[in-house]
């Protein structure tokens, strides 16, 4: 079908367009034109998507390219399906990736890399969607590394700055050990299914075609996979630096889309996962361990970005627990409304820092609510809408997720109850510190500040609307009985029956749960209320903290950590054995060249030009052959 | 074998000693001897045993072409003799000096 | 028989023309590039050995026998793609380089000799033939110690070289009434183990020192670094790759019998050779010790692949021997533009140069990421058939093998950014001559193309990959 071909290719034109002639065009048109290149994807995925309602699930919609490889046992085409999940991937990359493109044609302006930033950025879109739309692994793998490699051009886009070439290679190379795990289980699909694509590797699952400990090995292979894109212990300490990017960047690759990969792959997988409990479980913890600890780090970020990614960090935790405990549309359903919320903080941090010339400090912020009135709501709108202010799209997505986890593991239920709390402690204390107070900026910055153009409110507007009404998408049964769970009923061609053995709580239990949510984020809004605007305190200095705070703002020291046990490790490694090269292996034939030099030191000193020594050596040499000849 | 032969009055194994001593003590000369005149002779006198031992044998077998070869050696020996000579005067010319011991350019 | 002496004979007369021996040289390069594409376009993979050229050369026994196959086909389109390449990247040196220009194209010749031998003794010929071009490029324009280093290279590779010698003469005397060296002959020898067990030995030391595998690496970084740019480019591009055909073509369908014995070191030793060179050169600070390590790193993926005797290995080692011909030339290529513009390629001399050139950024940074075997680059499909090769061999073998994907880029991308990011270090970065935006454009391209196609390769040495895979299993019956 040309369609989806259309589909990848439109972004892929756009980045070749801004890439090659984008130079020199003046920004505005290189800027809509890469747009436009979005947009088209996102029409025609809008189509795709209304032809997938009308099929019953199924296969739905595929087109082969070429054959890529055909090799012994591996055979591998340039193919691309759309099927319900993919669809609404699609949407998610080109609508939010439009919206953003539309952002950045505004808050890139005047950057001498414009059309760069553009060309990445298309490439990047493209990547995503080879990554959600191929129909077999390698597709899969091909678009995986593709972000990978987008990621960390975008991040090191200002690439006079060290430091943030520094995270950019921190990101990629993190990435990549992800990037080994899924390759290995790759591997592992290949030797045991004979087979990369979906549809064959899912129907040798379910027919039994595969043992638990391969399936098992398989999981958690990909499971190491998605730990490195979507940034779980132990491979997240990539995403925060990652924030040394353009916010644009931030909000599509790391906050939207790219991170939500590990989501992806794993519904995508459910098949394979419902049959390894183990994988399950170990997804649950790790989902969970990251969930609280990103949340902890996040209470005592100051840097605005920082603490939005932590959040993600977070909220990609919680997606992880609800796919530990196999509900794949409730992660879904997060998936889209944090899409929503976190894009639309991202952005709005974006207006912030457009706003305060490069100010990323919230300690040097206040009082901007007068200021940028417009920012200021668009931002409160994300702030409830990621701390579960009832009927915004967080409060339905998260409960969702606690929901069902409460009828399995009521100990993780607590737990991640915790770290939603904490969640709406750190989103409010930086919402409160950043547009209530008074300014605590420079005088500068203060004749500076002004309400964006726009090119970047309207796309603040849009997705505020989406965060406000997402969980339409999903409602619980308590609310509508019609139109509920439609995610889920939109899902279930794609996850089968993986979904069935979920039983949902009573509706006087759902209740409840419902009731304590609310009191949870009642009680981060009071708490944080009184700290910060009762009290009017400002976060201290680093210097300052003791205890837990200092822990928490240091990040528990896993970068140091990391550091030391990895970097100089292996470092310290490469250099013994740089020393052992030359040592050995050129010392070895040193050696060898210097005996031989040797030898024929001594063997000269015969020659030593005397006619009558030559002479005699001859003689004994006839002599010593007579004696030979004669005696032996 | 050759009755006539002035050469068969004595034993073959005679004509062998004889040579053998006489090629030893040119031997001995060339390789003791640092004057190189001294040694052009030596030279000359290990030859000279290979004749004796040549027509000796010559004699001994009845065959002619050892003394044939004789012929042969003792021309080889008078141009040898002439281009050594001419050879020891350029060195001498050179160096003021005859002794082989200081002719090492050869040295490795 | 054209490739092999059109390059030859534009070598001679390049050598004594002076100032128009650079065209000279280019105009047999690319003339012999014109007649491996007419052969190529009428090439059947299929057919087995085409355009066979039989004569009786030094004796009844000693053959002048080239023909071409798929596997032959694939590496002869490498050297004279990228020969044309060296050749240009080197234009800038003028009238008093003539004898550099000759030796390039001569080696041309020497090379596909190589690739084309049918015959025992015509290999090795060539083979040493190839040794001599190269060894008076890196002692007469090399740098440092050169003339200590190429002693090294050449000493090291002639030993490994006579080895192969008293190996396939061992074979001769084997074959039936000692009559011939040709390639069948040879293949068709039954030995004992302890036979096979030294004449594959001999074989194997030659090509692991040419590949060079592990620990018979000690000439390489040296060489590669003291050599001139285009000495690195021929000798990492194409000259280590007559190592690795070498142990496709002629090791393992020659003494089958002893590749179980030998096949866990050769793995063994690549792999670790992976490591512990991808370590090495997270440590430099020499760009050129940065792709010679990295070569000795992925040359190692390709030998353990190969060795393993299976489709997905060898076509995989196939593709990444061509891949990884053209990123290397690629790589060195981009440092002596580099080289020569700041007058150093010491890392913490470097930066910046990416806001001086962007064209010059994007061609480095596209050759960087065929290096780092990134998905639609050429560099992945070869990587991971390799991967998947050494992976279903022995699955500890795989993951340790697998880490080279992220060293690989530790290192790959530690150079880019040493080199091109950053603040500017204060040199002027002249902008790209012509011949070398031709030389980029071409590897950059070749890197883009066979990254999204590698299937077109793999079709041309399918059969006979598979045929030469059925001669090792089933000549002997000893593989399993």
């Amino acid at each position: 079908m040309g369609m989806l071909f259309i589909i990848l290719l439109s972004p892929l034109i756009g980045f070749l367009f801004s890439g090659i002639i984008g130079k020199y065009l003046p920004e505005k048109i290189t800027g809509w034109i890469s747009s436009l290149s979005i947009l088209v994807s996102f029409v025609l995925s809008l189509q795709v998507f209304q032809g997938l309602s009308d099929t019953n699930g199924g296969p739905a919609f595929e087109a082969i390219g070429f054959t890529f490889l055909s090799v012994g046992d591996i055979f591998v085409d340039f193919a691309i399906q759309a099927d319900r999940l993919t669809s609404l991937m699609m949407l998610v990359i080109t609508g939010i990736g439009f919206l953003i493109h539309l952002y950045s044609i505004s808050y890139m302006h005047g950057d001498k890399g414009f059309y760069k930033f553009f060309a990445y950025l298309n490439l990047f879109v493209f990547n995503m969607l080879v990554l959600v739309m191929g129909s077999n692994f390698l597709m899969l793998f091909f678009g995986w590394e593709g972000v990978g490699l987008c990621s960390y051009l975008l991040i090191g886009f200002w690439y006079r700055n060290a430091e943030y070439g520094k995270a950019a290679r921190k990101a990629f190379i993190m990435n990549r050990i992800g990037d080994l795990g899924l390759l290995v289980g790759l591997f592992l699909v290949i030797s045991s299914c004979k087979s990369l694509n979906y549809s064959d590797v899912f129907a040798a699952a379910k027919s039994g075609g595969l043992s638990t400990e391969m399936v098992t090995a398989i999981c958690i292979s990909f499971f190491i996979g998605a730990m490195g894109k979507s940034a779980q212990i132990p491979l997240y300490t990539w995403l925060p630096d990652a924030m040394a990017g353009p916010t644009p960047v931030s909000a599509l690759i790391h906050a939207a889309t790219m991170v939500t990969a590990g989501v992806y792959l794993v519904v995508r997988c459910n098949v394979l996962f419902e049959m390894a409990p183990a994988a399950q479980q170990l997804i649950l913890w790790i989902g969970l361990s990251t969930s609280i600890l990103a949340a902890l780090i996040g209470l005592k970020q100051n840097d605005i970005k920082k603490v939005l990614a932590y959040s993600t960090v977070s909220q990609l935790g919680l997606m992880f627990i609800a796919l530990g405990v196999g509900a794949y549309s409730a992660a879904m359903f997060h998936l889209i409304t944090h899409a929503f919320f976190k894009a639309l903080l991202f952005l709005g941090s974006g207006s912030v820092i457009h706003g305060m010339g490069g100010e990323q400090d919230i300690r040097k912020m206040g009082g901007l609510k007068s200021y940028m009135p417009v920012t200021y709501y668009t931002f409160l709108i994300g702030t409830l809408a990621i701390s579960g202010m009832p009927l915004f799209s967080g409060f339905f997505s998260k409960d969702e997720i606690l929901a069902t986890v409460f009828t399995q593991q009521p100990i993780v239920w607590f737990l991640a109850v915790v770290s939603a709390l904490i969640t709406g402690v750190y989103m409010f204390r930086v919402f409160l510190v950043t547009f209530m107070g008074s300014f605590r900026g420079t005088e500068t910055q203060k004749q500076h500040l002004h309400e964006s153009p726009a090119l970047i409110t309207v796309p603040l507007i849009i997705l505020a609307i989406l965060s406000l009404v997402g969980g339409l998408l999903n409602l619980p049964e308590l609310f509508t009985h019609d139109h509920a769970q439609w995610l889920k009923h939109w899902l279930s061609p794609v996850l089968g029956n993986a979904q069935d053995d979920l039983h949902h709580p009573s509706h006087s239990t759902e209740w409840m749960l419902m009731g304590l949510a609310v009191s949870v984020f009642i009680a981060a809004f009071l708490y944080t209320r009184n700290k910060y605007i009762s009290h009017a305190s400002v976060p201290e200095e680093d210097a300052e903290m003791t205890g837990a705070a200092k822990w928490s703002a240091h990040k528990f020291f896993v970068d140091e950590l990391y550091d030391k046990v990895f970097v100089r490790s292996s470092e310290s490694l490469g250099s013994t054995m740089n020393k052992a090269d030359s040592g050995i292996f050129a010392g070895l034939m040193g050696w060898v060249s210097s005996g031989i030099s040797y030898m024929s030191g001594l063997f000269s000193k015969v020659q030593n030009g005397r006619i009558q020594y030559y002479l005699l050596y001859m003689v004994i040499g006839v002599i010593l052959m007579l004696v030979i000849n004669i005696f032996i | 074998m050759n009755p006539d032969s002035v050469f068969n009055t004595l034993d073959i194994s005679h004509y062998i000693y004889l040579s053998s001593v006489l090629f030893c003590i040119g031997l001995f000369g060339v390789l003791t001897r640092r004057n190189a005149i001294v040694l052009l002779m030596c030279i000359e006198l290990m030859l000279n045993a290979v004749n004796l031992l040549f027509v000796a044998f010559s004699s001994y077998m009845g065959d002619s072409a050892g003394q044939l070869f004789v012929f042969f050696i003792m021309v080889v020996a008078a141009a040898e003799a002439a281009v050594g000579l001419a050879i020891i005067v350029m060195i001498y010319r050179n160096t003021r000096s005859t002794d082989v011991g200081l002719f090492d350019k050869l040295k490795g | 028989m054209e490739l092999i002496f059109i390059p030859i004979v534009a070598a001679f007369i390049a050598a004594w023309t002076g100032k128009w021996s650079r065209w000279i040289s280019l105009l047999g390069s690319i003339i012999s590039g014109v007649f491996l594409l007419y052969f190529f376009m009428h090439f059947n993979p299929d057919a087995g050995v085409q355009w066979q050229w039989n004569k009786p050369w030094f004796s009844s026994a000693i053959h002048f026998h080239s023909g071409i196959d798929g596997i032959s086909m694939v590496l002869l389109i490498l050297t004279n793609v990228l020969c044309p390449l060296i050749l240009l990247s080197a234009f800038h040196k003028k009238e008093d380089n003539a004898l550099l220009f000759a030796l390039i194209v001569g080696m041309q010749g020497a090379l596909n000799g190589v690739f084309v031998a049918r015959d025992g003794l015509m290999f090795y010929i060539f083979w040493e033939l190839a040794l001599i071009p190269v060894y008076f490029i890196a002692g007469l324009w090399g740098e440092g110690n050169r003339f200590k280093t190429t002693l090294r290279f050449f000493i090291y590779t002639f030993i490994g070289s006579l080895a192969m010698l008293a190996s396939l003469i061992y074979l001769f005397s084997k074959t039936p009434d000692s009559s011939s060296f040709s390639y069948e002959t040879l293949v068709a020898v039954q030995l004992n183990p302890n036979e096979a067990f030294w004449v594959g030995a001999g074989l194997l030391l030659a090509f692991a020192v040419k590949i060079p595998v592990m620990p018979f690496h000690g000439w390489q970084p040296a060489t590669y670094t003291e050599a001139p740019a285009v000495g690195s480019m021929l000798l990492s591009g194409i000259m280590l790759k007559m190592g690795l055909y070498g142990l496709l073509r002629w090791f393992m369908p020659l003494v089958p019998e002893s590749l179980p014995t030998f096949m866990p070191f050769i793995v063994g030793a690549g792999i670790i050779g992976i490591l512990y060179a991808a370590l090495i050169a997270i440590r430099q600070n020499d760009m050129k010790r940065i792709v010679a390590y990295s070569s000795l790193s992925h040359v190692g993926l390709i030998a353990a692949g190969i060795a393993v005797a299976g489709e997905t290995g060898v076509q995989g080692g196939i593709l990444q021997m061509f891949s990884h011909g053209v990123n290397a030339v690629g790589l060195f290529l981009a440092i002596d533009i580099i080289e020569r513009r700041n007058q150093t390629r010491f890392l913490h001399a470097l930066g910046g140069m990416a806001a001086q050139s962007r064209a010059f950024a994007v061609f480095f940074l596209v050759i960087v990421l065929g290096a780092t075997a990134v998905p639609f680059t050429n560099g992945f499909p070869g990587e991971l058939l390799l991967l998947k090769t050494v992976f279903s061999y022995h699955r500890v073998w795989g993951v340790m093998a697998g880490i080279t994907i992220i060293l690989c880029a530790v290192y790959m991308l530690r150079m880019y950014q040493f080199s091109m990011l950053g603040e500017s270090k204060g040199t002027v970065f002249n902008p790209l001559a012509w011949h070398e935006w031709v030389a980029l454009s071409g590897i950059v391209l070749l890197i883009v193309f066979f990254g999204l196609f590698p299937q077109l390769i793999m079709d041309i040495s399918a059969p006979a990959v598979k045929q030469l895979l059925i001669l090792i299993q089933n000549t002997k019956g000893v593989m399993s």
